[in-house]
């Protein structure tokens, strides 16, 4: 059967989803049942404590400025990334169903980009109306 | 019937994949998501909806506090808990990240095992994670009645931007809310499990169609996507 293994982590060595020979009911036959060693989930969430602990870290060492931000949005993406393609079990998938998921809340950030345009201007007609500061 | 136009894959041998795959998927009168059923497909697209709310409130946050003129309270000292004579920095909310990655790992496991037929493990597991996820909502309530006794209010605050308020509310509140309701269900549904019903072909009360082990994977999908919002809220909100 063909196997939700449609990128790169189809060469993992675990064995990806098989399909249940159910007896003919109607319902949909192609449909893959998600079964993986329990040592994957285990692994997945130590490193999650892991990059917890090292974004709690960013703000106990009270790092700042740009070293801070990006760190925080690295352990970020990292952690958001594991947890979606892990436990979501979205690596397995489709592509077609991946992509059809993921990449909508990308789009956000052009929602972003005009925000912060936005947001700047809001400040600069503030600080020109009421001064800077109260 | 509807059922008909379900694509076996193993009769027509290896689908494409790749880029080929998703316009192969995506092309013709047929299903678009080969191998995933009604219901994970409609719960990714409930979530897909769910994202955008939360990605409203982000943004509706993060215009808020670059527009506003007056300094913005410092995250790390509003939530600095007093333990043992010490001030910690936002050490409530890391214990809070800590205790949803562990009702995250439980669920993956009750998913694991539900396909196993193992009922007794799944049921304690996803009561587990129900746990957790009680005891979160717990802190957060905690978190909630301190600020609010040290003035936090939607319109206002002692530290800086009234901003503040509003936003820490509207977001940890909706937070809380999709962590309580997913406590809820995980109960039923591991009582479902405990039962038996996804054995025996059991009805459900309210669409009564038999259940399968998918529903327990459906639910872990709700469950981890509450995990995955709170990493964004972490971020944004208290390390930023």
């Amino acid at each position: 059967m063909a196997e939700a293994t449609a990128n790169g982590l189809g060469q993992h060595p675990l064995h990806a989803g098989h399909a249940h020979d159910a007896p003919a009911t109607g319902v949909a036959q192609a449909e893959v049942h998600q079964e993986h060693p329990i040592k994957l989930y285990l692994v997945v969430w130590a490193w999650l404590f892991i990059l917890s602990t090292c974004s709690y870290l960013v703000d106990y060492f009270g790092l700042q400025g740009y070293l801070r931000w990006s760190l925080i949005l690295i352990f970020m993406i990292l952690k958001a990334g594991l947890i979606v393609a892990v436990f979501m079990h979205m690596a397995w998938e489709r592509l077609a169903l991946a992509y059809a998921i993921i990449l909508p809340p990308i789009l956000v950030l052009v929602f972003v980009a005009m925000m912060l345009f936005e947001a700047d201007y809001t400040l600069l007609t503030r600080m020109t109306f009421f001064g800077a500061g109260p | 019937m509807a059922e008909t136009t379900v694509t076996h894959t193993g009769q027509m041998g290896p689908r494409p994949t790749g880029w080929h795959g998703i316009a192969a998927d995506w092309a013709s009168d047929q299903r678009a998501f080969k191998n995933v059923s009604w219901g994970k497909a409609m719960m990714w697209i409930f979530l897909l909806s769910d994202t955008f709310i939360f990605g409203c409130f982000l943004l509706s946050y993060m215009t808020a506090r670059i527009s506003t003129r007056v300094p913005w309270p410092n995250p790390s000292e509003v939530f600095a808990l007093r333990i043992g004579g010490q001030e910690i920095p936002l050490i409530l909310i890391a214990i809070m990240t800590f205790v949803l990655i562990s009702s995250s790992g439980t669920m993956a496991m009750a998913v694991n095992f539900g396909y196993r037929r193992d009922r007794r493990k799944t049921a304690i597991l996803m009561l587990l994670t129900a746990a957790l996820g009680a005891t979160f909502v717990g802190m957060q309530a905690f978190e909630w009645t301190k600020l609010i006794t040290e003035g936090v209010r939607p319109w206002g605050n002692p530290w800086g931007a009234a901003q503040f308020g509003s936003c820490f509310f509207m977001i940890t509140g909706f937070h809380g809310t999709h962590v309580t309701i997913g406590v809820i269900f995980l109960i039923i549904v591991a009582r479902k499990v405990w039962r038996g019903d996804y054995d025996t072909g059991r009805p459900g009360f309210f669409t009564s169609r038999k259940g399968r082990y998918e529903n327990v994977e459906i639910m872990g999908l709700y469950w981890h996507f509450v995990d995955l919002v709170w990493v964004f809220i972490f971020a944004f909100f208290y390390l930023w």
